[in-house]
């Protein structure tokens, strides 16, 4: 009996057991039977049995083919001009490297105006940012690039601005040489009907420097995208973004917006006449109209009352302001004014323009500031847009910002940018990476002759998460002849060679008298440097070769100071190495009387200027100031022993677009001249003073604007002043000044 | 099956012990059991043991059982690729869709063994091993579809990583054969070698329509920009040796060329410069007096003395890697491997993936024309370079070069980027080594902005039932002009703020916001009656705080908007005999946090305290009931990289009689509770954000002798 119940118990289990087993199987297939049901399909790719045993592709001979001995890389070279010309130009076939490797650099040539020739509006301002800028030169021989005189810009026939018969008048030229080393500019290209590409003339090896190229065309590496401007697109300075500041959140009244003409013909109409189909009349605001040319009543459809009427209910302005994101599609041409008035409008441009090689695309990443759309997907645009998050928005916005003020905002930009592409180029390896294009303060700020290496910079230390070296290079500005040994500069030496940060103490000599005997100076534990200035106000700002360090403390002779003001001032700069960290503040301020710049060494509530008699700043902006400003502005320093201090601190604000900062108390930074002195200190002197009104006016005008902005706050140690015990601050003696 | 079987194995020892009654019955029961699932096991089975006999074998398959077809002479051959085509010409994008996630789906076809009408296969070496792994990567990975109609990419099983092995005529009539070509369109081939003798064409010939080529070795004038993918070519070696990372820094050698089949001018040009700079230089070149195999491929010679390779190329600072045939070269591969800055002198040459990978930061490309002057030119990179590239180098190596697998995805990701451009990776994602992307910052609001005067700022009050207080700091803050809007945030869920008539008058719009729950973060919260950028988050018992002190912190703030501009100043130290951090509230000479009871920031920190706070930070302070302003500082520091900013020298906040440093409270059970916080923060975030710097803000004119009435802000309290 208990055996039978055991069997029994036994039985069933086994049964029930095998019973769940098939049946759970048999659930397992009918769910197998429900999705995979499409019998052949493919399945991932499968795990070979003897995968093992696979040949490799290619064996080490293979792998390390040189092919064979008779064809010589030289001939391969030399047989290439004659293959890659033309529509196949590049840099290595069409560009005549050997110009550009003489004593004088990089150099660009304009063809002389003949007479009589009319030069349109835009074209005379992209030929005078070439004038004007640094590569400039009147010698062909010895220029690198050269520059027509001929008016290229506007190619489509039926323009008044059209230049005829342009192959005949190149050819005249003896320095044409098929174009090579010449750079064209071009905005607009053929005309009605079709808008070719085509320049109607042969432009041979030139560079194409033009609006609107399309990727087929383009010949990569070689021509250079340029941005359509109006001829009201200021010269030079520029008017900054609007945006002001960052919302939160991001969106703005409209989500997007198009406001523009709707093609009902030929080329561009495609999208053009489907733009008005995502208008939702809410959000998102796209409005077309078929009022434009001279017939246009004659191609009139049911729509066009209709939309020319919903058309004048909103303000182009108005929507720029007020929309997150803006259509840019393409009109005629692939190109359109709305790119850069969209992009300084700080409203995310939404490219409908398929082929278009945007805006100098071999250096700006132009998937960081635009969405690319696609013409084929109009209808999706709406959901796109709607699904781009918040710090996207915001990252989006503020990069269009960012590159709009770099490269797009004046045509002197435009006209630098693309010389600076082509000079990368031609010196492939002293040139500048994607990310020095990309990143803050952009390209043109960056000069590679200085580094190719972005630690050097003062920009980059938070991208490239290191923070500026413990040393300072003290450089000393010496005007006066070495008499005594009381002499402010003794005492000076003391006080800055007494700084635990202190690397080497330059002395720049800029007296009339020769520098002393070594053995004059007194003895110093870092390295003393003597240079000679060659008595010029504007060499103390020169890249010297001896600075090594980062950081430069920058003094006057004469200069006062403690040493733990500027062990201070050094730590306060390691926290800002971009901008001027210093003592003696001045300020500018618009004299609405003079309709001009004034200038004020007045105590104020606030500051624009920190002077460089005392202050710390990165060596990089010596390099800026000997190289990127013109020798106009610092012949105007040398030839009035004046206002370098004021140059550097445009420089500087230029760059950063921050106000400089002021540290601690000390106002003044000299001992106040004494009656018995015989000679007045210059800087005591009132024609010192115009002369400096002066020079803010000049310099404002060179750059466009006025950079300097103003700051309310300086920085002291933390404890400054409080009332507490003496021994636990870090820096009384600050407080005794 | 096998518990039924174990059990009649077992049946016949203990039969002859049953009664045969029984017996009969047992024997009948199991029978009917037996048949039983037999009859359901065939139920099952029958009608799929075909479908799942194929699916198990499919996973133990050979190659050599893939189907044979069989290509008809006058199969239709593809065009010659087209050198116009771009994405919005020859791609099909409607393929791909509107899709949330952003990515394109890829389908692979199944592999099938092409021969010709006589049954020659259409390839010498048939599927390869390293055409094999990319294909069992992209299945393996996100992109993979089986759903052939809803497929964005095709990628057809047929090798043509090299082009030697290849039947140019015949592999193309088989591309042209798979169902879904369609003049190549969405058609993805993977190409390493290109060309063959005696002119090596720089692009795959196989005539292919449309299709996309991911190829390495395209010149300028083979590439199709935007269209075409330019791949590393993969080096064997790779696999086969494991050379560990070194740090960065000068090497043995200065210069060294490994490639033993480089062309007699430059070798003559080498050895002249190798004349002219001596030790710095090695030029090798393949054994000659080694016995030819397998060994002789990992050694390389230079006059007699023998040296491994790779491992050579470990000790030198500038790696060759010349042009030979092709533009291509595996050599690229091994280089980048050995962390050895490569120098690239293939003129005309596309880099691999040079569409998003920035080449300048990790190599040096010099002009073919320009080897004499190569030396020169290295010289003249700064050491510190030299080691960042020898850092990227090898970064590039690990990410994009190092596998058949990271070839394919790179390949995918970059065709990816283009489809979704809204989604692309960033050149920071792209480019930077995982320790700059771990010790860099982006921040947010990265465009120097200083933001106009008048939006003002919007102060949030929090409060739980000191009305008194309330009100004072109330009247206290109403008096700075700035003062946009005032949001009383009321945590009491048990109490209801007082009527609206007790309330203190003030000239801007008052709101008060009730809560759900009374949580620390409500304060955080980005409320959209928050209509400034600026906030000033306020304490309800901050009753000290001078207008003129207050207004001046904003205009600090409009300096900095990216930073916390407030007025107790904090800071964070490193306990050595604890081995952690501390909390310090004492007089100190440094800042690293400012307290947000009364503090300015950017709205836009509230939307990321609330949202994006990493971990379990948010609820750890709402669940403590401390520590939120410490977050908050953890938070900006991070994402910015910046120091708050301390302003006026304010120390006292609470009462005038009140110790100089009034937190929360002084005892000590809040300091350590704080130094938990810091301790807790620093492992979520992985790391130590705050900054510590030693000054603070003070006005232009603070404590100078100048007439008190000029200064814009004379009343700056100095405790």
């Amino acid at each position: 009996m208990q055996a039978r119940k055991k069997y029994v118990l036994l039985g069933l289990c086994t049964c029930c057991w095998l019973l769940l087993y098939y049946w759970g199987g048999l659930q397992d297939r009918l769910l197998g039977l429900i999705t995979h049901r499409r019998g052949e399909v493919a399945r991932p790719w499968p795990n070979w049995l003897d995968r093992d045993l696979l040949p490799g592709y290619a064996d080490q001979a293979e792998l390390q083919n040189a092919g064979g001995p008779g064809d010589s890389p030289k001939q391969r070279r030399q047989s290439w001009a004659g293959i890659y010309k033309d529509s196949r130009c590049r840099m290595d076939t069409c560009f005549d490297f050997a110009r550009c490797q003489g004593q004088s650099g990089f150099r660009v040539y304009i063809y002389p105006p003949e007479k009589g020739e009319r030069v349109s509006e835009s074209y005379r301002k992209i030929l005078t940012s070439v004038t004007e800028s640094r590569y400039f030169t009147s010698d062909p021989r010895e220029a690198c690039l050269f520059v027509l005189g001929i008016d290229t810009l506007d190619r489509d026939q039926l323009s008044t601005q059209f230049v005829p018969n342009m192959d005949e008048r190149i050819r005249g030229y003896p320095l044409w040489n098929d174009g090579r080393n010449h750079v064209i500019f071009n905005l607009y290209s053929g005309t009605w009907p079709n808008y070719t590409e085509d320049l109607g003339f042969n432009v041979g090896q030139a560079i194409l420097a033009k609006a609107s190229l399309n990727t087929e065309h383009f010949r990569p590496g070689f021509d250079i995208s340029i941005p359509l401007f109006s001829k009201e697109h200021p010269q030079k300075g520029g008017e900054r973004g609007w945006l002001v500041r960052n919302t939160v959140p991001p969106r703005r009244k409209y989500l997007l917006m198009f406001k523009g003409k709707r093609y009902l013909t030929g080329i561009g109409s495609d999208t053009r006449n489907a733009l008005h189909h995502i208008h939702n009349g809410k959000d998102i605001v796209s409005l077309t109209t078929c009022r434009h040319g001279k017939d246009w009543e004659k191609h009139k459809d049911a729509r066009c009352d209709h939309d020319n009427q919903e058309y004048e209910r909103f303000d182009y302005q108005e929507l720029l302001h007020n929309s997150t994101f803006c259509l840019v599609p393409r009109g005629r041409r692939l190109g359109s004014f709305r790119f850069l008035e969209s992009l300084q409008a700080a409203c995310i441009p939404v490219l409908l323009s398929n082929g278009w090689e945007l805006p100098f695309s071999d250096v700006i990443q132009w998937n960081q500031a635009v969405v690319e759309g696609d013409e084929r997907l109009l209808l999706q645009v709406p959901s796109t847009v709607r699904a781009v998050g918040i710090d996207r928005v915001l990252a989006l916005r503020q990069r269009t910002q960012m590159l709009w003020e770099a490269y797009f905002s004046s045509v002197d930009k435009i006209v630098l940018t693309t010389l600076e592409i082509i000079k990368d180029r031609v010196y492939s390896h002293i040139s500048r990476n994607k990310f020095m294009w990309n990143a803050l303060p952009g390209g043109l700020l960056v000069l590679p002759e200085y580094s190719t290496h972005l630690a050097h910079y003062p920009f980059y230390y938070l991208n490239l998460g290191i923070s500026p070296s413990q040393e300072f290079t003290a450089v000393i500005h010496a005007t006066s002849p070495l008499v005594s040994q009381s002499q402010p500069i003794m005492k000076l030496l003391q006080v800055v060679s007494k700084s635990k940060y202190c690397s080497q103490i330059i002395i720049l000599w800029n007296s009339e008298k020769p520098p002393p005997h070594r053995s004059k100076w007194p003895p110093m534990p870092v390295p003393l440097i003597i240079t000679d200035g060659r008595r010029k106000t504007s060499s103390r700002f020169l890249p010297h070769a001896a600075i090594e360090t980062e950081a430069v403390l920058s003094l006057d002779e004469d200069t006062v100071l403690l040493t733990s003001e500027i062990n201070f001032a050094f730590h306060v700069w390691r926290s800002f190495p971009e901008r001027i960290v210093g003592y003696p503040p001045r300020s500018h301020f618009w004299d609405p009387v003079k309709k001009a710049w004034g200038y004020t060494s007045k105590w104020t509530n606030e500051y624009s200027i920190v002077l460089t008699g005392a202050a710390f700043y990165h060596r990089y902006y010596h390099h800026l100031f000997s190289h990127y400003l013109p020798s106009s502005l610092r012949a105007l320093v040398d030839r009035t022993s004046n206002c370098e201090d004021i140059l550097m601190n445009f420089l500087v604000s230029s760059v950063t677009h921050l106000p400089p900062i002021k540290v601690a108390q000390r106002k003044q930074y000299k001992e106040m001249p004494t009656l018995q002195g015989t000679k007045m200190a210059p800087w005591a002197n009132p024609e010192h003073f115009t002369q400096r009104q002066e020079c803010v006016n000049t310099f404002a005008s060179w750059f466009g604007y006025m950079p300097l902005v103003h700051s309310q706050f300086r920085l002291d140690p933390v404890l400054f002043k409080d009332h507490v015990s003496v021994l636990r601050k870090r820096y009384k003696d600050l407080e005794r000044v | 099956m096998c518990a039924s079987v174990k059990y009649g194995s077992r049946g016949p020892a203990l039969i002859p012990r049953m009664k045969t009654k029984h017996r009969i019955y047992y024997i009948t029961l199991f029978s009917v059991v037996l048949l039983g699932l037999i009859a359901t096991g065939m139920f099952q089975f029958w009608p799929h043991s075909i479908e799942s006999s194929a699916e198990w074998s499919l996973d133990r398959r050979s190659v050599h059982d893939a189907p044979l077809v069989r290509i008809p002479m006058s199969s239709p051959i593809p065009e010659r690729g087209d050198l116009s085509c771009r994405m919005h010409t020859c791609f099909d994008v409607y393929r791909c869709g509107y899709n949330p996630k952003n990515k394109i789906k890829v389908y692979i076809y199944p592999l099938q063994r092409f021969v010709d009408e006589v049954g020659v296969p259409i390839s010498s070496t048939g599927l390869s091993r390293e055409y094999n792994d990319l294909l069992s990567a992209i299945s393996d990975s996100d992109f993979y579809t089986d759903d052939v109609s809803r497929a964005c990419l095709f990628i057809p099983s047929i090798d043509v990583l090299n082009q030697n092995s290849l039947r140019i005529r015949e592999t193309a009539q088989a591309l042209a054969m798979l169902p879904r070509w369609d003049k190549g369109m969405n058609h993805l081939l993977f190409n390493m070698l290109p060309g063959g003798p005696p002119d090596y064409n720089t692009a795959l010939d196989v005539p292919r329509d449309r299709a996309l080529l991911a190829g390495g070795g395209f010149s300028t004038w083979t590439y199709r920009q935007g269209y075409d993918v330019s791949i590393p070519v993969y080096s064997p070696l790779s696999a086969e040796v494991d050379l560990p990372e070194r740090q960065p820094g000068p090497r043995r050698y200065f210069i060294l060329s490994s490639q033993t089949a480089i062309h007699r001018e430059y070798r003559v040009e080498l050895e002249r410069l190798k004349e002219e700079n001596g030790e710095a230089l090695l030029l090798l070149d393949k054994c000659s007096n080694l016995s030819q195999g397998l060994a002789s491929v990992r050694k390389r010679c230079y006059k007699g003395q023998v040296y491994d390779y790779p491992q050579i190329l470990q000790e030198s600072s500038f790696c060759v890697v010349l042009r030979g045939a092709r533009l291509g070269q595996a050599t690229l591969s091994d280089v980048l491997q050995a962390g050895c800055v490569p120098v690239i002198m293939a003129d005309s040459y596309i880099l691999p993936f040079s569409e998003v990978l920035d080449w300048k930061r990790a190599s040096v490309v010099i002009p073919e024309e320009k080897l004499p002057e190569m030396y020169t030119i290295l010289k003249s990179i700064p050491h510190r370079q030299v080691e960042e590239m020898q850092r990227q180098a090898r970064w590039f190596w690990e990410a994009y070069f190092s596998s058949m697998k990271a070839i394919g995805m790179t390949t995918l990701q970059i065709i990816n980027d283009r489809i979704y451009p809204y989604a692309a990776r960033t050149y920071e994602e792209w480019n930077n080594p995982p320790v700059v992307k771990w010790t860099s910052v982006n921040s947010p609001l990265f465009l120097p902005l200083i933001p106009p005067r008048s939006p003002g700022f919007t102060a949030v009050v929090l409060t739980y039932d000191r009305i008194e207080s309330l009100f004072r700091v109330i009247t206290e803050i109403s008096k700075v002009p700035s003062l946009a809007k005032l949001l009383v945030v009321w945590n009491n869920q048990n109490k209801g703020p007082p009527e609206e008539s007790l309330w203190p008058k003030v000239a801007v719009p008052l709101k008060v916001l009730r809560t759900k729950e009374n949580k620390l973060s409500n304060r955080f919260f980005p409320f959209d009656e928050i209509e400034t950028e600026a906030v000033l988050a306020i304490d309800d018992d901050i009753i000290m705080l001078t207008s003129d002190e207050l207004q001046f912190g904003y205009e600090v703030w409009r300096e900095f908007p990216d930073r916390l501009v407030g007025y107790p100043g904090r800071l964070h130290l490193w306990d050595h005999e604890m081995g952690k951090w501390k909390y310090e509230s004492e007089w100190t000479n440094e800042v690293s946090m400012v307290l947000t009871g009364a503090a300015f920031y950017h709205k836009y920190f509230n939307y990321l305290y609330t949202y994006k706070m990493p971990g379990d930070i948010k609820n750890w302070v709402d669940a403590h009931m401390n520590c939120e302003d410490i977050a908050m500082n953890f938070l900006v520091a991070n994402i910015t990289g910046k120091a708050p900013i301390k302003v006026t020298p304010r120390k006292k906040f609470k009462c005038p009689e009140c110790t100089a440093i009034d937190g929360l409270s002084l005892d000590q059970t809040h300091m350590v509770e704080r130094s938990e916080c810091i301790n807790k923060f620093a492992s979520v975030f992985g790391t130590m954000p705050l900054k510590v710097v030693e000054h603070r803000a003070d006005p232009v004119l603070y404590k100078d002798d100048f007439p008190e009435k000029l200064k814009s802000f004379p009343n700056i309290g100095s405790l």
